[in-house]
């Protein structure tokens, strides 16, 4: 139990997140609504998906100076999860999308950004899949990660902030820190960060163990 | 310069290979002169094209030509050869050079049907200069992305499907300057060159991406 205060701790923020996000107070602005909400929810996914995809990368790095099959797993797991939380991101904004543009889905470069995103750890997992060799696997698929990383990264990050768009943040289009953010959703918005990011690590912390404990049993057969 | 050196006689050795089996080199003609002429049988009766769809249809052409092209430039490798070629040169000078030959031949590739294309369907491009430039940085970008990632493939099973799953992603922001770009110049408004520098910026990121990473792949 002494190291599971992590956990205690995302529970209770996820909780507060949830509860200040649907009933706590809210600007009154034209068309955002009480839509501005998914401040709560979108915008802390992203933050996590990102962060956790960054943690892929660095593993994979990890993995190529010092081949370890932990450091294998850990890369592979984490792009799951960020997928998972990529997909809930895409979610959420498409719904929010709908009831703000009137669409689910428009070519802006965000959303350009964000499906990229997707498809480059959809054609991780593929590669992955496609190599029956375990190092071999590890080591090929861990080059991917990085080379695709490095790849997209100028169009999740920089495009976005050259040219229009009608995302949030972009495109004379104020982000939500300029006028939205009062220090009252603040409060919440901050927590919601930590929250979401945190439910990531746990995710992939649980999938890694099984896992781990899987390869521990296969070898067990073997042996 | 030692470096240097392995990478000229890497290119020459790659030339010469291409020009004595001329099957792929033939055979890359055919795909874009079959290409243009399907696009010329489905337009002929509508007209000229619209810009915005004559754009699209031209780098529809290039990216799958483009993927063609390279994607075979590590298939066509034995194991065996691969082996001897890593008692003789360093994994760098390998794909820098592997790199050099497919923006040669890309660079040749995407002049001649954008040759072609602008002679059967039309040509309404306002400034042409600008267009064949970004048309070559096109060329440039789309070699410089895929030469690894047909290295990739080339190493896991099903190679010829994993290769445009694996390039899309890391095509897609270069396609979208291009398209941009491309789109300017056929307007003839808006010289702005911001596009072009991110192209260049792009394609010197990959390329160093690419040095960095070519060695952990070639020892597999």
């Amino acid at each position: 139990m002494k190291n599971a205060w992590w956990k205690v701790l995302t529970v209770v923020l996820l909780l507060y997140t949830v509860v200040m996000g649907l009933l706590g107070h809210a600007p009154r602005l034209a068309i955002l609504n009480e839509t501005i909400r998914n401040l709560y929810f979108h915008v802390p996914m992203w933050f996590g998906m990102t962060i956790i995809l960054f943690a892929s990368v660095v593993y994979s790095v990890r993995y190529l100076r010092k081949p370890s099959d932990r450091l294998d797993v850990l890369a592979h797991h984490t792009a799951v999860t960020g997928i998972v939380m990529a997909c809930l991101g895409l979610a959420t904004g498409s719904i929010w999308a709908r009831y703000t543009w009137g669409t689910w889905w428009t070519a802006d470069p965000r959303l350009n950004g964000a499906a990229v995103a997707v498809m480059i750890y959809g054609a991780y997992l593929v590669l992955r899949s496609s190599i029956t060799d375990e190092q071999q696997r590890a080591r090929i698929s861990a080059v991917y990660n990085i080379f695709a990383f490095c790849a997209a990264i100028p169009l999740l990050f920089i495009l976005p902030r050259l040219t229009d768009s009608l995302h949030p943040g972009a495109g004379g289009n104020p982000g939500f820190s300029k006028y939205d953010l009062d220090n009252n959703m603040r409060l919440v918005f901050y927590p919601a960060v930590i929250a979401w990011t945190l439910l990531g690590v746990w995710i992939t912390n649980v999938s890694v163990r099984l896992a781990l404990v899987k390869h521990k049993l296969y070898e067990k057969q073997l042996a | 310069m030692q470096l240097l050196r392995e990478i000229w006689y890497l290119m020459q050795k790659d030339f010469r290979l291409e020009w004595r089996q001329r099957a792929a080199l033939n055979g890359m003609l055919l795909y874009v002169g079959s290409t243009v002429y399907v696009c010329y049988l489905s337009f002929v009766r509508g007209g000229q094209l619209p810009a915005p769809a004559w754009n699209a249809l031209l780098w529809v052409i290039l990216l799958f030509a483009a993927i063609n092209a390279v994607g075979k430039s590590f298939l066509q490798e034995s194991r065996g050869r691969l082996l001897y070629y890593y008692t003789l040169v360093r994994p760098e000078a390998m794909i820098l050079a592997k790199i050099a030959y497919n923006v040669l031949l890309l660079l040749g590739l995407s002049l001649l049907a954008f040759g072609a294309y602008a002679v059967v369907l039309g040509n309404p491009v306002q400034d042409v200069p600008r267009f064949v430039l970004v048309v070559a940085l096109g060329a440039v970008g789309f070699a410089t992305a895929l030469t690894l990632i047909s290295g990739i493939a080339a190493k896991a099973a099903n190679s010829n499907t994993l290769m445009p799953i694996l390039g899309f992603p890391v095509v897609i922001p270069i396609l979208l300057q291009l398209i941009k770009a491309a789109k300017n110049a056929l307007d003839g408004l808006d010289a702005s060159p911001q596009p072009l520098y991110m192209l260049g910026g792009l394609s010197l990121l990959v390329v160093a991406v690419s040095y960095l990473l070519y060695p952990f792949l070639w020892r597999t």
